[in-house]
């Protein structure tokens, strides 16, 4: 056991070290980067770093040469993202782009659609985002209703799409649609990729419990009014949709990690930082017990994850041990934010950043929400139990019927 | 990067569970239960026999002079069988301080026999039904003689030796004690995991040597308790992993409404949640072994937050097997209850979850430079 690199992995880490040195800025502390700018600006930063990493080769790395990436390893991109972590840049826009659309566009997209496509969004000239999500349709993503008739060559949708990140500046889309709803649920899917730009899309941004709406990588409302796409469009046959969309959400299960915001270094420093009567909230025994609780989940999340990356190292799969990252960073976000906010006793409502409280304040505001992204609490734990404890699924109440017939309602 | 047991440990701990399952799994902490035996001597012996009790003995010594990561994937396979032995008290503890402390005289007169199986150490710190401190130790020494009282001591009524916590003109020092000394009284006491014995140890002038520099005992016994965790960290992830297992097996055989009992939401949650918080602890005591065998100056945080963790983890699957298993989990029968009572005494027996909670905070005051003080 030890924490050391091996030689290799030395040689990549001393590389992206070098590179990050000569072309980023080392963030000052930990919880700088997260100014404020506008949308129009943050677009502009994120798109020339992501030009400056493609010219330096550095922008997909897991992707195939080919495509211009250079098919890094899985242990080379957790390197590579330790160490980009530290410097002062835009992250963000281009990952549902390079983690899901690219890798969906290389498996299903014809040659020329990959010649046209993959390069403009390695380099940060377009981006994409992710229709899946529907008003009745989250969780069960697959109950999804917006559908495609066929009209010659081309499709024509209608419907609406909802929590789509980044569609308000988005140039493409990757969409899944009903073509058929005499089919059973999961059998009368297709798989498209949109131009965003077309005539018939309306997209809304969300306002959220937060009060904001459209800003940084903020959800939409996509509405579909007899939008057409060209039959070559469509990625996979007609009917793969549901096959196309689970490759997909493989590989968001990858990209999401831990939720990020407060965590223990920052409720050790504000226990550390308040006090009553002289007295520092860490001497109080309820804090300390509550700071050892969260200490031991987060360190139990890093060792995790050093674990995972322990058995990429050996060139072995990871274990299902990462399936518990989500559910169990949000809810200490959640807890931490709460706790931030409680130290302000009787003022601890006031939004006044003395103290960093605000970081707490945003932990607690958008903890809600990273409990539902990317799966809720509920569905990830049905995962661990389903699929790595193997226990039965749910008996199914739409199980062989025709969509068209599965109740939605009493 | 390699937070992960070598090959050959790895080899060791699979060799380990088979020898556990052959000699009858569960059934022996279940006999000793029934039979009020306190301890299988029989598995005991056969354990000394594969060399397990020599694992971190030196060579010299008769033992195999092997690392701590050797000592942990045993130590998960005594948490998953409950194997009602005196290995913990007698390794992890008593041999460590041997090891560790004692001179030469006394490693020469102890080490080879705790390897052949003729000798059995435990060691002794509480003294009342509370926390004990540096502060309130009674039992004492003069001219190597001890007087006083020691409760709660594992496996007293099989072992030859105790390594004991007791109060000197210099402060608090660690002694070597004979047990089979006429002066000392060995009584058993009632506890709530009949597969475990504790027992009362009084002392009348009772001859002793020192272990360890004298007025360093307290700060000695910190450090093998912190070392002791790790294992007893590892014990509990195993013992947890064991509870799992079992209501995982139930929840797919049982029926209820039509249907496995497991295919329920409210089931499978359960389960998962149980999943979380062993593989929590289990990570967290991977970075306590990581610390034990490096001789990391992280040891102290590294070993509370793996028994923090693992005893979190032990005592909620304990509980919601029980659960999982309806009324047939709160039956004699049903081996449930073997884990719910191992995971309340492995929680105290180095100290209680706010103790080590304490210990933890701490630690990050010495050392963590966001609040250091």
């Amino acid at each position: 056991m030890d924490f050391n690199d091996t030689p290799e992995q030395a040689k990549f880490r001393a590389t992206t070290i070098e590179w990050l040195e000569a072309n980023a800025e080392p963030k000052a502390s930990k919880s700088s980067g997260n100014t404020e700018s506008s949308l129009e600006n943050h677009l502009q930063v994120s798109k020339t770093w992501q030009q400056k990493k493609y010219d330096a080769g550095w922008a997909m790395l897991h992707w195939p040469k080919e495509y211009g990436g250079i098919e890094a390893s899985p242990i080379e991109r957790i390197i590579w993202g330790q160490e980009e972590r530290k410097y002062n840049v835009p992250g963000g826009i281009f990952e549902i782009g390079l983690g899901m659309c690219g890798p969906v566009m290389m498996q299903y997209a014809t040659e020329e659609q990959k010649d046209r496509y993959l390069s403009p969004m390695a380099q940060g000239k377009e981006i994409w985002c992710q229709l899946f999500s529907e008003p009745a349709a989250g969780s069960d993503v697959a109950g999804l209703r917006s559908k495609a008739d066929r009209d010659g060559d081309d499709w024509i949708i209608n419907g609406q799409k909802v929590w789509t990140s980044g569609a308000h500046y988005s140039d493409f889309g990757i969409l899944v649609v009903r073509h058929d709803p005499d089919m059973e649920k999961h059998k009368g899917l297709t798989f498209f990729f949109v131009d965003m730009k077309s005539p018939g899309i309306t997209v809304k941004p969300i306002k959220q419990i937060t009060g904001q709406a459209g800003s940084g990588s903020g959800f939409n409302e996509v509405y579909f009014d007899d939008v057409r796409i060209p039959d070559s469009q469509r990625l996979g046959e007609i009917g793969d949709g549901w096959k196309v969309a689970i490759t997909t959400l493989m590989n968001e299960r990858l990209a999401v990690g831990d939720a990020r915001g407060a965590d223990i270094e920052e409720a050790l420093m504000l226990s550390k930082a308040k006090d009553v009567d002289d007295e520092p909230l860490i001497k109080n025994n309820a804090v300390r017990e509550q700071l050892a609780d969260w200490f031991c989940e987060a360190n139990g999340l890093k060792y995790t994850k050093f674990r995972t990356i322990s058995a990429l190292a050996r060139g072995e799969s990871p274990g299902p041990e990462a399936s518990i990252t989500k559910i169990v960073s949000a809810n200490k976000l959640q807890a931490i934010g709460n706790f931030g906010i409680d130290s302000g006793d009787m003022a601890g409502m006031l939004i006044d950043d003395t103290d960093g409280m605000s970081s707490f304040q945003g932990a607690w505001l958008g903890a809600p929400g990273l409990r539902i992204a990317g799966g809720t609490d509920e569905i990830l734990r049905n995962v661990i139990a389903e699929r790595v404890l193997g226990l039965p699924q749910d008996p199914r109440a739409d199980k062989g019927l025709p969509f068209k017939d599965i109740p939605t309602k009493v | 990067m390699n937070l992960e047991f070598s090959d050959d440990q790895k080899f060791l701990q699979e060799e380990a569970r088979k020898f556990f399952d052959k000699e009858g799994g569960l059934n022996n902490a279940r006999k000793v239960m029934d039979e009020a035996t306190e301890f299988d001597l029989e598995l005991w012996s056969k354990i000394v026999a594969l060399g397990w009790t020599g694992i971190r003995i030196p060579e010299d010594y008769d033992g195999l002079g092997l690392g701590h990561l050797e000592l942990c994937v045993i130590a998960e396979e005594l948490g998953r069988s409950l194997a009602p032995v005196p290995f913990a008290s007698s390794v992890y503890m008593f041999t460590e301080a041997i090891i560790q402390h004692g001179n030469e005289d006394i490693k020469k007169a102890v080490l080879p026999g705790l390897v052949s199986g003729e000798h059995v150490g435990t060691y002794g710190i509480a003294e009342e039904l509370s926390q004990p401190t540096e502060l309130n130790v009674k039992t004492n020494v003069q001219n190597n003689k001890i007087n006083g009282c020691k409760i709660a001591v594992p496996d007293a009524g099989v072992a030859s030796h105790l390594v004991v916590v007791v109060k000197s003109d210099q402060g608090i020092d660690l002694r070597l004690v004979d047990l089979a000394d006429p002066s000392v009284t060995i009584t058993p006491q009632k506890n709530v995991d009949t597969s475990k014995a504790f027992f009362k140890v009084e002392f009348n002038d009772t001859p002793s040597q020192l272990v360890g520099k004298e007025g360093e005992g307290w700060h000695l016994m910190q450090h093998l308790l912190d070392q002791a965790a790790v294992l007893f960290a590892f014990e509990q992830v195993g013992g947890s992993q064991a509870s799992l297992d079992m209501a995982k097996s139930y929840a797919m055989e049982r029926f209820a409404f039509g249907r496995q009992i497991g295919s329920y939401q409210a089931i499978k949650h359960k389960l998962a949640d149980m999943y979380i918080s062993i593989t929590l602890a289990k990570s967290n005591c991977y970075y306590g072994a990581w610390a034990l065998s490096s001789d990391s100056s992280e040891l102290p945080l590294a070993a509370a937050t793996a028994r923090v963790s693992a005893t979190k983890a032990f005592q909620l699957c304990s509980k919601e097997n029980i659960q999982t298993h309806g009324g047939n989990g709160f039956t004699w029968e049903y081996d449930c209850h073997l884990f719910y009572k191992r995971s309340k005494v492995l929680s105290v027996i180095l100290g209680a979850e706010s103790t080590w909670k304490e210990k933890l905070i701490k630690s990050l005051e010495k050392t963590n430079t966001l609040i250091k003080e």
